[in-house]
């Protein structure tokens, strides 16, 4: 009765969810993040999405008005819906690039951390390389070749299209710096007693490593995934400028690179549209990293809130 | 020394021969067939053979070890990846397929206009980075420093290309203050002119990123011990951060500012696509949007190269500086 009174304590991960929503600023930005990524949802889902394909050349570039809030392109069409539907490319190349860089960076620096030998040489190897090609070259490289390709390889046919080479190009590159931080604290846990007692007790190397050492440096990919997502979305930005980003659907990377020949005209809007969607959701996912951190941090738990 | 010397050059050896494979995967392996493109739409298929047999195109991409088993190495030392390495290595990368022009002649050409914009946008930000990271640090937690801190945070969340486009239209464009881009055809008092504003604008787009990651150097670097002590024994505020905070922390400062300056020939992709500056990023840029692949794989190479060189450069640097450096 007394061991147990409250039922389970509560868990680690449960408790730093608290620990950061404590936090005010946290807890606003944690809010706006999941209000963008409702509106790509409903973008995605399609339901009465607004209408940003109407063209009508009489209403083109019409500032800011009741109709539109943000006034109208070139094609006179809506600058808001623009924004609202560029929503979903920049959540959807964000969430999928990290979660390809963080896959690839988790499960490789484990594997290399945990097993050592020439695993671990080949994948230090790896990513020693990828390291030193300066990363925007390295991205640029992957998106230019990617980009609407087809392409066998021992045997088996590739096709990649559209978007899906900006997801590749900057989930394949990403992934070297997690996969270093986790081969290394990996290595930390591997001699740790609990390991030694889990692999006393007959455990296998990847139940080891899934069950025991993959909880420990979990936090690490935590904060890796809110800080690419930031960088990403500013990639989109850059890859559109470049003309490897996305086509035939609005994103804000196009809006703003519409804008380099609006703006003398003294046509703003779209430009201050798309600059303040990216501006707003990369604070807020600077400020809610910054608390994720501290909150994970173990030095700095129980110091207050 | 020597042997410490030896030994990290043979290191980059495997990483040199990495790079090579990677961006032979890239532009051999994955990406399309240029032959299509730069013979043309009305070529023949003699005449695209007869390129494709010029360029080395028709060779097998691997070596085919069954030849080198039957004694032919002629035949296995013929294929698209020794070619690939041996044109790397020995930095033959060719012609641009657009301009005609031999890529190493273009990367020296560019390299100048491209460090006539990095380096003085490099040395005015990292002091003004540095400079209001100290006075955040002397101020700390006061009304300055949170303001800073804000600040910066949100200098980071704009993103650069819309920052670029509004300082072209509107400091050039509309207010004429500067003039819109272009670049003069001799290295003189000119140029000022006409990078001031790119200048500007770089060192406005990295000051955010800077000034929090200096501040947060140097506020580290005042919890030690010994800025305790020396408070304690009466030393002034002003002689404790430059004296002895400002000292220490040059050794992360200097490690940072060390890893950036290969970058700097790099030049900058978006600067120099908008103010019409003719470095290493224009070019860069320009590639991307004709197709031109030569010219990025040898970008590719060239510019990591320059980074593990100034990489190897550093660490002989602390060998020599830093005594805790043991050389076995």
């Amino acid at each position: 009765m007394i061991m147990n009174a409250g039922g389970k304590s509560e868990g680690y991960w449960i408790s730093t969810g608290k620990e950061i929503i404590r936090r005010p600023r946290a807890a606003v930005s944690l809010a706006v993040i999941l209000f963008y990524l409702a509106v790509a949802a409903w973008v995605y889902t399609g339901w009465r999405v607004p209408d940003w394909e109407t063209e009508n050349f009489e209403m083109a570039y019409r500032p800011p008005s009741r109709a539109h809030p943000f006034g109208t392109d070139i094609y006179g069409r809506d600058v808001l819906a623009k924004t609202v539907y560029g929503t979903r490319v920049a959540v959807s190349v964000a969430l999928t690039a990290s979660v390809l860089a963080v896959t690839i960076g988790l499960g490789l620096g484990l594997i290399a951390g945990y097993f050592g030998g020439w695993v671990d040489e080949l994948i230090t190897w790896l990513y020693s390389t990828i390291q030193s090609i300066p990363y925007i070259i390295l991205i640029l490289a992957f998106a230019f070749v990617l980009q609407d390709r087809r392409f066998s390889l021992f045997g088996l046919e590739f096709r990649i299209r559209g978007i899906n080479s900006v997801y590749l190009a900057l989930g394949l590159t990403g992934w070297v710096g997690l996969c270093r931080l986790i081969r290394g604290e990996t290595i930390k846990h591997r001699d740790r007693e609990y390991v030694v007692a889990a692999r006393a007790l007959g455990a296998s190397g990847f139940r080891i490593v899934a069950r025991q050492i993959l909880p420990n440096v979990f936090h690490l990919a935590v904060i890796t995934f809110s800080l690419g997502f930031i960088s990403y979305i500013h990639a989109e930005v850059i890859l559109s400028f470049l003309g490897l980003g996305a086509k035939n659907v609005p994103s804000w990377g196009v809006m703003i690179d519409d804008a380099k020949l609006e703006l003398f005209r003294g046509v703003w809007w779209q430009l201050a549209a798309a600059t303040a969607a990216i501006f707003f959701i990369s604070l807020c996912l600077h400020v809610f990293g910054d608390a994720v951190r501290d909150a994970l941090d173990p030095q700095q738990r129980g110091e207050g809130g | 020394m020597l042997a410490y010397f030896i030994r990290r050059i043979a290191y980059l050896i495997p990483i040199l021969v990495g790079i090579s494979l990677i961006t032979f995967f890239l532009f051999r392996v994955v990406g399309a067939d240029p032959v299509d493109r730069v013979a043309g739409r009305y070529a023949t298929e003699e005449q695209k053979a007869e390129l494709r047999r010029q360029l080395g195109f028709d060779r097998p991409l691997w070596p085919r070890p069954g030849r080198l088993l039957a004694g032919d190495f002629p035949g296995f030392a013929r294929n698209q990846l020794f070619s690939h390495l041996y044109s790397t290595f020995t930095f033959r990368f060719g012609r641009s397929e657009q301009y005609r022009r031999t890529i190493s002649e273009m990367i020296r050409t560019g390299a100048g206009p491209s460090l006539s914009l990095t380096v003085p946008a490099f040395i005015i930000g990292l002091f003004l980075q540095i400079t209001i990271a100290m006075l955040c640090a002397f101020k700390q937690g006061r009304l300055f420093d949170r303001t800073v801190v804000v600040l910066s945070v949100f200098g980071i969340s704009v993103p650069y290309l819309a920052l670029i486009i509004f300082g072209q239209a509107y400091l050039a464009g509309r207010w004429g203050l500067f003039p819109i881009y272009g670049y003069p055809e001799k290295f003189g008092f000119p140029v000022v002119v006409y990078l001031a504003l790119p200048v500007l604008l770089g060192v406005a787009a990295g000051l955010g990123s800077g000034v929090r990651f200096y501040r947060t150097v140097i506020l580290d670097e005042t919890r030690a011990d010994y800025v305790r002590t020396a408070r304690a024994k009466g030393v002034g505020e002003g002689r404790v951060m430059f004296g002895h905070v400002l000292k220490n922390a040059l050794i992360p400062i200097v490690t940072q500012v060390v890893v950036v300056i290969p970058f700097l020939f790099l030049g900058s992709l978006l600067l120099e696509r908008f103010f019409a500056i003719p470095g290493l990023g224009f070019m860069l840029v320009d590639a991307v949007a004709s197709s031109d692949w030569p010219v990025i794989n040898a970008l590719t190479f060239v510019s990591s190269v320059i980074y593990l060189g100034a990489l190897l450069l550093t660490d002989l640097l602390y060998a020599l500086v830093d005594p805790r450096v043991t050389l076995k």
